[in-house]
């Protein structure tokens, strides 16, 4: 556990009391949590490793306490954690021990679906999957499909700008939302964007989008539905060789063809996914691809042929397709059920995420073997193959002296390796507080400042969820100055008029 | 005495704005000028020109991404993109001719600063949706990286979004970093004649809620389809409704069969081919049917459904227009009077939109808005963001108007 959140605020923590009755002025009954026990319930998010018991958990039901809890808040100088359903991986919603955590979980309605403008407007806890599902009869759904849809919530989705197996063709969260509402620590509801394509003004929609609960609460969201492919088929594909599945999936965007999911496993994923749901993968291959084509019909079976095609050049030795809904869905079985395979293979894993140019995969785990045997640690690779996505899953044992420290330390090395060779640190999961001290690996202190410099529009206290993402924590008044120097004009060689 | 500094590098560009931030002075910042005419007036002494941060950095195909200086021209990028049969999927109009500036001269950065999308937006995105990282000048004379280089990246806030569309005003882009796509090997249009407005967005609708991917939907008003390069629109004579699909010979041939088929109720049915498809839809990315001497132009974002009903509710503006985007956009033509401009902001704020004036005499400009008027709390907002990273106002001050978005 290396990394340290900012120190609590003691004189917060002594008046808690008196604070937490004044919230229950605004979110009647059960809508305050100040119980040890009820308390407990909220103490992590998907980063279990990290636990934290906050002041007090608030749960409004309406917007106009979402904004008198904030204002509330920031008169008192208590911080405040937005938490959606809890399915963050990299520690979003860690509670702070002086701060409370706004949950919003009776944010649950779904408020218009405007088939008219192929569009719906939710509240910010309805789940990702319950969208697409309100739209299903009609013949519609949405299209960011993370693996936690069941259970993720919209809000979180866009505080996450989070991704799904679909996304290299239809994009992430940010590439499907037209507008939302949104409560300022001030308290001030602020509205963005709406049923057009094209927001005005600045995109602040955009920088909301995958900002991690530090800007806004959101309290209201417009996504737009997509009509359902009227066709789908999945291929299943072994290599020997990870270089020739590497290989493969460059030749396929190569050659014109944007599938609507590529995923890879390397051979332990495939062995841990065989194991527990007997996909009927192939044992004896080095890696194993999943390429799904969506579409007409027609198109679909005459891209199938090519990737089929493709993939015989690249060296595949195994060589299905679909024929069936049943058979595809048995193809995705083993990649869905990725995670709790390797939870029966390891008493612990940690997934990580990072981005990686796809030409860089095959040297990229090459390293990471090397890393894994320098660290003592097994990792399983399963990969968002299409838009160079990596989630390693590094096993460990956190009753054993001394290996999440391990853990952590190779998983840093992973990430750092991933921003070497042009990758970046987080393709979908978040910075949060995991990847936090990692950002200096990818931008320059002053490039972090001018991010900050956004928060302090937003948030100039910096109450909203601090002590994520940014490694150093600077004053707005800090981070404002600005030292001129009166110079010459520069290179004055140059002709000009 | 008016200075223009032509940087050559990120790091001139740097001290081009250190030199500005000192002498307390203000940069208007040209890519290729272009679009000058779009925005109002910038408030500045001296040009910041960057025609020398010219050239394609990186470019690999298979990683579908291209980085490039700022100021590369659009036409060289996609000559390099077209010899790997790729191409922007987000279709960036060239609206230069429509502003009084050659074709084909628009720059990279400028088409990012202006967030223009072409007809594909509906399918594909716009401009910031392409964006994936740039490195850019703040105007606190700092080099400022942002993003990435690769197609998926959420680490820390997305400041690329934020400087598309921000028209120059919160920072000098020195080099990006955008999404390619495939381009598509065969092009339909299928047209369908003579239905009106309403007729139209219903139609537009239900292709567009079809499982035929349609990447282009517009409909032109007689007068308007009249003055197109492609005969079997031109001579209609009447309202043409077009429908685009792209992608494998095979798909297209089915999806245009299927789109015939669902419209085949509304009225006479025609198709156009690849070639002019192409011609066509260039007239509409680069706002072509625009008569030459339209006094004011706007262009208005609504929700698509509502289009009709915008149309209808500019009539009193005397004016003409299209739309596209499903009946998303509405490009409209109408008399350079408050009157008329009243009129237009009014359709767009009644539907839930907002209207851009893209060109404009001067003295209206100085009348009327270019940009839609925001709400007080958003526009507070974007001021202090604004002050985040030009506290003192020296990139393009007024070129989004005096307030709430330039500090000046
Ligand atoms: C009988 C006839 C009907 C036509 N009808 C239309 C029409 O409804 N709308 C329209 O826009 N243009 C029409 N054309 C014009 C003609 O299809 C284009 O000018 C042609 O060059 C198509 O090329 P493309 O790249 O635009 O189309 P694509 O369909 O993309 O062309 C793909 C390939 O097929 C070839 N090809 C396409 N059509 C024909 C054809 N009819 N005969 C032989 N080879 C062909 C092209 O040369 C090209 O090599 C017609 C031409 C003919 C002879
Ligand atoms: C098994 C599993 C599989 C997963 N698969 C994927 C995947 O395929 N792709 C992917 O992208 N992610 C995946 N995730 C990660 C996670 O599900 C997403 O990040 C999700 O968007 C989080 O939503 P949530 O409602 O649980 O948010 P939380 O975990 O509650 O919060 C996440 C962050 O968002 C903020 N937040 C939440 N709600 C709001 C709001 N209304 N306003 C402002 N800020 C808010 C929080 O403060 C926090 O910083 C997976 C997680 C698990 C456990």
């Amino acid at each position: 556990m290396s990394i340290a959140m900012p120190a609590p605020d003691a004189d917060v923590i002594a008046r808690r009391d008196g604070f937490i009755t004044a919230l229950g002025a605004i979110v009647p009954g059960e809508g305050v949590i100040a119980d040890e026990k009820g308390l407990r319930t909220y103490e992590c998010d998907g980063l279990a490793a990290y636990r934290a018991l906050p002041l007090a958990v608030v749960l409004p039901e309406t917007v106009a306490q979402v904004s008198a809890v904030m204002a509330l808040a920031g008169e008192h100088n208590v911080k405040v954690v937005p938490r959606g359903s809890g399915t963050g991986l990299s520690g979003g919603a860690l509670p702070l021990t002086d701060g409370i955590v706004l949950g919003l979980g009776k944010f649950n309605r779904i408020l218009e679906i405007d088939y008219a403008n192929r569009c719906v407007t939710v509240q910010p806890g309805v789940s990702n999957l319950a969208i697409s599902q309100a739209v299903s009869a009609a013949g519609f759904y949405y299209a960011p499909d993370p693996s936690s849809q069941i259970a993720c919530s919209i809000g979180g989705n866009v505080a996450e700008n989070s991704g799904g197996v679909h996304c290299l063709k239809y994009g992430v969260t940010t590439n499907n939302l037209l507008g939302l509402e949104m409560v300022l620590m001030s308290g001030e509801v602020i509205r963005l964007g709406g049923k057009q394509f094209d927001s005005d003004g600045y995109d602040l929609l955009g920088i909301l989008t995958g900002s991690e609960g530090l800007l806004g609460v959101v309290t209201e969201v417009t996504v737009r539905i997509l009509p359902k492919p009227s066709s789908v088929q999945a291929l299943l594909l072994g290599f020997g060789d990870v270089v020739d599945a590497g290989d493969c999936v460059a030749r396929i965007i190569a050659a014109g063809i944007i599938p609507a999911g590529l995923e890879m496993m390397d051979k332990p994923a495939v062995k841990a996914a065989e194991d527990y749901c007997h996909a009927g993968y192939p044992l004896d291959v080095e890696a194993l691809l999943i390429c799904e084509l969506d579409g007409p019909a027609a198109e679909v079976s005459e891209l199938v042929d090519r990737v089929e095609a493709i993939a015989r050049e690249s060296r595949a030795t195994t060589l299905r397709r679909s024929q069936s809904e049943e058979e595809r869905a048995r193809f995705w079985l083993g990649r869905k059920s990725a995670f709790p395979a390797v939870g029966r293979i390891s008493p612990d894993y940690y997934c990580i995420d990072g981005t990686i140019p796809r030409g860089k995969l095959a040297h990229v785990l090459a390293r990471m073997r090397e890393l894994s045997a320098h660290h003592g640690l097994g990792v399983v690779n399963v990969f968002h193959a299409g838009d160079g996505n990596l989630h390693p899953l590094i096993l460990y044992d956190a009753a054993r002296e001394g290996d999440l420290q391990k853990t952590e330390a190779l998983a840093g090395d992973i990430l750092r390796l991933c921003v070497e060779v042009g990758g970046v640190l987080s393709g979908e999961h978040g910075i949060g507080i995991e990847k936090r001290d990692l950002m200096g690996a990818m931008f320059t202190e002053g490039d972090l400042k001018q991010q900050q410099r956004i928060k302090c529009a937003f948030d100039p206290a910096g109450l909203l969820n601090p002590g994520k993402v940014f490694p150093v924590l600077h004053r707005c008044a800090e981070l404002g100055a600005m030292h001129v120097h009166h110079g010459k004009l520069p290179f004055p060689d140059l002709p000009r008029f | 005495m008016s200075q223009t500094l032509r940087p050559a590098s990120a790091e001139e560009t740097r001290q081009a704005v250190a030199w500005a931030l000192g002498e307390e002075t203000a940069l208007e910042i040209v890519g290729a000028g272009t679009k000058r005419a779009f925005g109002h007036a910038v408030a500045a002494g001296h040009r910041l020109e960057l025609a020398a941060l010219s050239g394609i950095v990186d470019y690999e195909p298979a990683e579908l991404v291209l980085t490039a200086h700022a100021a590369t021209p659009m036409a060289e990028i996609e000559a390099a993109l077209a010899r790997s049969r790729q191409q922007f999927a987000f279709e960036p109009p060239d609206l230069g001719p429509l502003l009084g500036a050659p074709a084909e001269h628009a720059t990279l950065g400028g088409v990012l600063a202006a967030n223009l999308s072409g007809p594909r937006r509906i399918l594909a995105g716009a401009a910031r949706d392409h964006a994936l990282g740039l490195v850019m000048v703040s105007g606190r004379a700092e080099l400022v990286k942002a993003g990435g280089k690769v197609v998926k990246n959420v680490t820390g806030y997305d400041v690329t979004k934020l400087i598309c569309g921000s028209w120059g005003t919160l920072g000098v882009m020195t080099e990006v970093s955008v999404k390619v796509l495939p381009a598509p090997e065969r092009t339909r249009t299928v047209l369908v004649a003579g239905l009106e407005p309403s007729a139209a967005v219903a139609c537009m609708g239900r292709a567009l809620s079809s499982a035929n991917e349609v990447s282009g939907a517009a409909y032109l008003p007689a007068a308007v389809a009249a003055r197109s390069a492609v005969s079997y629109v031109a001579s209609a004579g009447a309202a043409i409704t077009a429908l685009r699909i792209e992608g494998p010979p095979i798909s297209v041939g089915a999806r245009n069969e299927a789109l015939r088929a669902l419209c085949a109720g509304d009225g006479e049915i025609e198709e156009l081919h690849s070639h002019n498809s192409a011609t066509f839809w260039r007239e509409l990315r680069d706002a072509a049917p625009v008569p030459a001497d339209a006094a004011a132009v706007w262009r208005l974002s609504v929700p698509p459904a509502a289009g009709a009903g915008v149309l209808a509710a500019l009539e009193p503006s005397e004016g003409e227009g299209w739309l596209d985007w499903g009946g998303g956009l509405v490009w409209w033509s109408c008399p350079a009077t408050a009157a008329a401009s009243a009129v237009v902001r009014d359709a767009a704020q009644a539907s839930g939109g907002h209207a851009t004036l893209v060109r404009a005499p001067d003295a209206l400009k100085a009348e009327v808005a270019v940009f839609h008027p925001q709400p007080a709390g958003r526009a507070a907002l974007s001021r202090r963001v604004r002050e985040g990273f030009d506290p003192r106002g020296i990139l393009n001050p007024g070129r989004m108007g005096p307030d709430p978005l330039g500090t000046d």
